[in-house]
């Protein structure tokens, strides 16, 4: 399995993107070795704008710059980018609903070491907040590319999250992005499984574990979280038995609250994984984390199996 | 300037001022009191320096202007109507409900507005973005920021203002309405941002001070700032808050209390008074 990194291939798209579109501007505030816009600055130094460690103003500016045509990139930690900037997001950015990219990178739990203070477990749901935004969560490298080049096609606001560390390339290679359309990536029958992020993988090695036993697990890739296409959640939770959501993220305003108040009134059993209304911590590694809030295969499987129950 | 063009200024202003207090009274809520002291900056600004069409708000070459009090919306409203981007009429639907002139300003609705404000400190982190933009492009335009003397207190702007000095933004030019009061009192005594210009220039900043009522000296100021080549431009404007009303003027009270009708006519009646003083 290819292991690849969102943050380089994000890095890589933007310069790829930049070559045919000189609308493209990147703000970096003071990470740019870790969030990857070194790279475009190597190659377009003159649209590439250090704003230092000044998240508030680098917002705000951005809105300005989108109101002269250009398309802002906006780059810290997503704890950051999503966090310390809310109020100049909503009111700068998605009050105008003005053309601007907010990238969360090391988001979730990725950024292991530096413990809760770093760790963004409540971006999607303060993102999602927001009226005119768009937010989105890839599962890897693959979809990240496709993501990044749709959202500059797209004319609004738009929130990206992505992990710090390798993720496994799982994303159909030939498959369009579409922004707000979840993708099915294992068909199944008995049981759907919702993810994001970096739980996409997981939920299909739950899949296949769980196909050994006998039991038919769908697992839906949700990447945009807003706009959120209830119609085609509904559709996919049709016939199933249960349903599972998971996601690297607060239990409060994320995949799983989307999810279940899409499917009000269904009827069909549903379990929800997350982090749990809690902050992070510090890790060795991202595995040690995300095994210790149940983010993994094995709970997904346990989950299940308690929902035939 | 000579006095003919001062005194047509003069009298512009005045109506500007009308148009606040009308739009304030019959929406029974608003900010006059920052309207009213920066209303001279604002006349010189739209009348006599910034390069804008009124049947083309939006062209790419005009000169931009953020309100980064958005508070202060009808001045910013006043002075716009005034200047013909929409019919003066429309002042007193300030505040309604469906009406394109909330509360603070929305670039959207309303014509002439180039940057929707409210939350302070971001409206000059906008222009920043706005100014980079055209040095970026190459383009002439300048870009010009009402601020307030309370905004300063907001962190926000100490980061615009580093980038501003940091991209050598010369096409920028800021004007504080250095009134001397916010909404709790003396901006001394809620959280002093006093020496302002010393700040400004341990910025990095071009500073100028001036009174913000005399027409001679904005527009020195103005032209002043013209000249200077690789830094940003910091006007700070020494103003009375509520000027033009005697009773407004000085008194904390009005930053965001609205003239109930006898105190809207008394106001009223003193402009005219003004302007008919002006005429003879």
């Amino acid at each position: 399995m290819v292991m690849q990194n969102q943050r380089k291939t994000y890095g890589d798209t933007l310069i790829e993107l930049g070559k045919q579109n000189d609308r493209i501007v990147v703000l970096e505030a003071d990470l740019g070795k870790s969030t990857m816009t070194f790279l475009f600055e190597q190659e377009f130094p003159d649209r590439h704008f250090e704003m230092g460690i000044a998240e508030a103003n680098m917002v705000s500016f951005a809105a300005g710059l989108s109101l002269t045509g250009k398309i802002p990139f906006v780059n810290s930690f997503a704890v950051f980018s999503s966090g310390r900037t809310f109020d100049q997001i909503r009111q700068s950015v998605a009050l105008g609903k003005l053309n601007v990219k907010i990238m969360g990178s090391s988001a979730g739990l990725s950024d292991f070491g530096d413990g809760a203070t770093h760790q963004s477990v409540e971006d999607i749901a303060i993102m999602r907040a927001l009226p005119n935004m768009t937010v989105i969560a890839p599962c890897d490298s693959i979809e990240t590319k496709k993501a990044i080049k749709a959202i500059t096609e797209y004319d609004g606001p738009v929130y990206v999250r992505l992990c710090r560390n390798d993720l496994p390339n799982i994303y159909p290679e030939d498959n369009e992005f579409v922004i707000g359309k979840p993708v099915v990536m294992r068909e199944g029958k008995d049981i759907t499984i919702f993810a994001m992020g970096a739980m996409v993988y997981e939920a299909l090695v739950a899949a296949d574990k769980l196909n050994e036993e006998g039991i038919s697990a769908k697992v839906v890739n949700v990447s945009t979280l807003k706009p959120f296409d209830e119609e085609a959640i509904k559709k996919l939770s049709e016939g199933v038995k249960g349903i599972v959501t998971v996601e690297e993220h607060a239990e409060i305003g994320g995949l799983g609250s989307a999810v279940t108040y899409a499917l009000r009134g269904i009827g069909t059993p549903i379990e929800t994984i997350s982090i749990g209304d809690k902050f992070g911590q510090s890790a060795e590694n991202y595995r040690e984390l995300l095994e210790h809030y149940g983010l993994t295969a094995d709970n997904i499987i346990r989950k299940v199996k308690g929902l035939y129950k | 300037m000579d006095q003919k063009e001062i005194l047509s200024l003069k009298k512009t202003a005045a109506n500007i001022r009308k148009g606040i207090i009308a739009a304030t009274s019959a929406a029974g809520s608003g900010h006059p009191g920052g309207s009213l002291s920066i209303t001279d900056v604002m006349t010189y600004l739209y009348f006599k320096e910034m390069n804008i069409d009124v049947k083309q708000p939006k062209k790419p070459d005009r000169d931009r202007f953020v309100m980064s009090k958005g508070h202060c919306a009808p001045v910013l409203y006043s002075t716009l109507a005034e200047r013909g981007f929409f019919p003066k009429e429309d002042l007193l639907t300030l505040r309604k409900v469906d009406s394109y002139l909330e509360g603070h300003p929305n670039m959207h609705t309303v014509p002439g507005v180039d940057m929707s404000t409210g939350s302070l400190a971001q409206g000059i982190s906008a222009a920043v973005g706005m100014a980079l933009a055209g040095k970026l492009d190459k383009k002439d335009y300048r870009v010009f920021v009402g601020m307030g003397d309370g905004e300063l207190e907001e962190g926000q702007v100490w980061e615009a203002s580093m980038a501003a000095a940091h991209y050598k933004l010369d096409n920028m030019v800021c004007f504080v309405d250095y009134n001397g009061l916010q909404i709790d009192g003396k901006i001394t005594e809620v959280m002093n941002p006093e020496p302002i210009a010393d700040k400004f220039v341990a910025f990095g900043w071009y500073v100028q001070s001036i009174d913000a009522h005399d027409f001679e000296q904005i527009h020195q100021a103005v032209e002043n700032a013209k000249q200077q080549k690789g830094k940003p431009n910091m006007i700070v404007c020494h103003s009375i808050k509520g000027k033009g009303v005697s009773f407004m003027e000085g008194q904390a009270g009005w930053h965001g209390v609205a003239p109930k009708p006898e105190e809207r006519d008394r106001a009223i009646a003193e402009l005219d008074e003004y302007i008919a003083s002006l005429n003879a």
